[in-house]
């Protein structure tokens, strides 16, 4: 059996969580006051995930670089590998906020979108 | 001269709301002033998510947020200049602003919106001992070198002050391969929000030391280390407690300032708590035909609150340059007491007031399981009972119009209670 402590983030008052999972798998979320915060335990042990942001070089817009972000969350332990996927990446105007940037990034099969909207010079 | 109905200062979020407000209730001639060399404020730098929440029922981010009003405004077809500087307001409304096309022009408004959003604390503002090295900078400015400008600002860094845009910065600087050795906060609470402490610190095992401080900056050209103490109730540092921590970056969050110049020359009355304008009800401050919104009235943390107090102001603007309502001799006063900063509005003017008005404030400390009172002229009216309170996170209450049946109040008080 494992045990986790966690601040539940899904409204102000920031309930102390621990969260045990059994060695069956079986999850059991205490200190927290409602059910959402219940979900969040037991999502943050078993598949937490997280939105990327971060910008990448852009040739022949008004500004050097464009912010990107990943369309959805993707699982926490892929962040870095996203990373290094972005820095790689250079995107030339014009470029349209939602434009896919990567497909696929890192394999998690969420793609990693511009943020806004930049004409060509 | 030439004249416009509505001018509208900085063409960040709250100027973007308030001119596509005033444009919808009816105000044709509005113009929106910008500095910068594009629309949307300070969102343009937060690439990160966590913006709109409220209002789009979405986590978006920051350029996209503010890409949704600025297209907006270019849909109503609301004229804006960019890179214009304004100069002076007057306090008969008479606008001077500069670009280089124009050169200095000065206009006539029927109605301002003060929209200049708010800057950071700098370092001078803090006291910090030591040499002044490089490597030292505002946690926004870092944001803006590295976000917009894509220069990289240090390898190791130590962050002071664990407001939002220091703990934002603290995952970015990580993700793109920066150590984040420690944020360190004066107070013994963090002034940013969870989330932010968990997605940001946690998530990357950044340390966030509270009731600490820097001591002293080391290095002559480049920062090259930090002395931390740990500070005593009285915020002073305790001898003995000094640690030293290696880093050739430093970044403060230290908090963020109204920017009320122009309004300090217009003669409208500064609230010395928030910083900001005193306003009634609709947001007028005390120069008539003068409003404010978004972090030049009080520095908001969640953007969806300036959109929509922002279209209150917009809204009151036309309203205003169509003469309508007129404000009445009668003023209530807002006071914040007991355990509560301040408010916005500071006072009510009910002879012409809207159903029911939202009063936003901020709370002293941390507050856990205590109620929200409010009274009218010492008689309580209202007790609310709040599971927590902080003073990173904004409050808010409503009065209503029918609640003045009784009669009008004088003075109408909010505190925290047991
Ligand atoms: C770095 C940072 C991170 C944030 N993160 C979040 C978050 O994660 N989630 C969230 O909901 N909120 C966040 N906020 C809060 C939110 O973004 C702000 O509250 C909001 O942007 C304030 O809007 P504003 O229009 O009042 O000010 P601003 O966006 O600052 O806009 C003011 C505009 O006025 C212009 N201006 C100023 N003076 C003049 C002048 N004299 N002449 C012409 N133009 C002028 C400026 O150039 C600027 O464009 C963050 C704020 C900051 C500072
Ligand atoms: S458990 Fe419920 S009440 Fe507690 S912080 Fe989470 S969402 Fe809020």
């Amino acid at each position: 059996m494992k045990s986790y402590q966690l601040t539940c983030i899904q409204c102000p008052i920031g309930c102390a969580l621990t969260v045990t999972v059994g060695d069956g798998g079986e999850v059991t979320v205490t200190g927290n006051t409602c059910p959402r915060g219940a979900a969040y335990g037991e999502k943050e042990v078993t598949h937490p995930s997280r939105t990327v942001t971060s910008t990448v070089p852009l040739e022949g817009g008004a500004l050097p670089r464009l912010p990107v972000r990943t369309r959805t969350d993707v699982p926490k332990e892929k962040i870095f590998d996203i990373m290094a996927q972005i820095k790689k990446t250079a995107v030339k105007a014009p470029v349209r906020s939602g434009d896919t940037v990567i497909e696929n990034a890192a394999g998690t099969g969420v793609d990693v979108i511009a943020t806004k909207t930049v004409p060509a010079e | 001269m030439n004249r416009h109905d509505i001018i509208i200062i900085g063409g960040g979020p709250a100027g973007l709301a308030a001119a596509a407000a005033a444009r919808e209730a009816g105000v044709e001639d509005v113009l929106i002033l910008e500095r910068d060399v594009r629309l949307g404020g300070i969102l343009n730098q937060c690439i990160h998510n966590g913006f709109g929440l409220h209002t789009f029922g979405q986590e978006l981010t920051g350029p996209e947020y503010a890409e949704r009003y600025a297209d907006k405004v270019e849909e109503l077809h609301i004229p804006y200049k960019l890179k214009t500087i304004v100069a002076d307001v007057s306090a008969d409304r008479i606008v001077t602003y500069v670009n280089a096309e124009e050169g200095v022009q000065t206009v006539q408004a029927g109605a301002i919106v003060l929209a200049m959003g708010c800057r950071e604390r700098p370092r001078g503002a803090l006291g910090l001992p030591g040499y002044r090295p490089a490597g030292i900078y505002t946690a926004g400015t870092a944001q803006r070198l590295m976000n917009v400008e894509g220069y990289s600002v240090g390898k190791k860094v130590f962050i002071l002050g664990s407001g939002d845009i220091g703990l934002i910065m603290a995952r970015r600087l990580t993700l793109e391969g920066a150590q984040v050795c420690c944020v360190a906060e004066l107070m013994p609470y963090s002034g940013g929000l969870n989330r932010n402490i968990v997605q940001c610190l946690n998530d990357f095992n950044i340390p966030l030391r509270l009731s600490h401080t820097v001591t002293r900056i080391h290095g002559k050209r480049r920062v090259e280390g930090v002395t931390v103490s740990e500070v005593d109730e009285n915020r002073r540092p305790i001898p003995g407690t000094e640690e030293f921590y290696e880093c050739d970056t430093l970044l403060l969050s230290c908090g963020l300032l109204p920017e009320n110049e122009l309004s300090r020359a217009a003669g409208v009355k500064l609230d010395r708590v928030t910083g900001g304008p005193v306003v009634d009800d609709k947001l007028m401050s005390s120069v008539p035909g003068v409003f404010a919104c978004g972090n030049v009235l009080h520095v908001h943390d969640l953007v969806d609150y300036v959109s929509e107090e922002a279209e209150r102001a917009g809204r009151q603007a036309a309203e205003y340059v169509r003469g309508g309502g007129g404000d009445g001799e009668t003023v209530v006063t807002l006071e914040a007491a007991g355990g509560v900063r301040y408010t916005v509005p500071q006072f009510i003017r009910p002879d012409n007031m809207a159903d029911s008005v939202t009063v936003r404030f901020r709370v002293s400390d941390v507050f856990r399981d205590r109620s929200v009172a409010v009274y009218y002229d010492g008689v309580r009216v209202s007790k609310r009972k709040k599971r927590i309170m902080a003073p990173g996170e904004m409050e808010q209450i409503t009065i209503r119009k029918d609640g003045f049946k009784a009669g009008i109040p004088k003075k109408i008080t909010v505190c925290v209670e047991d």
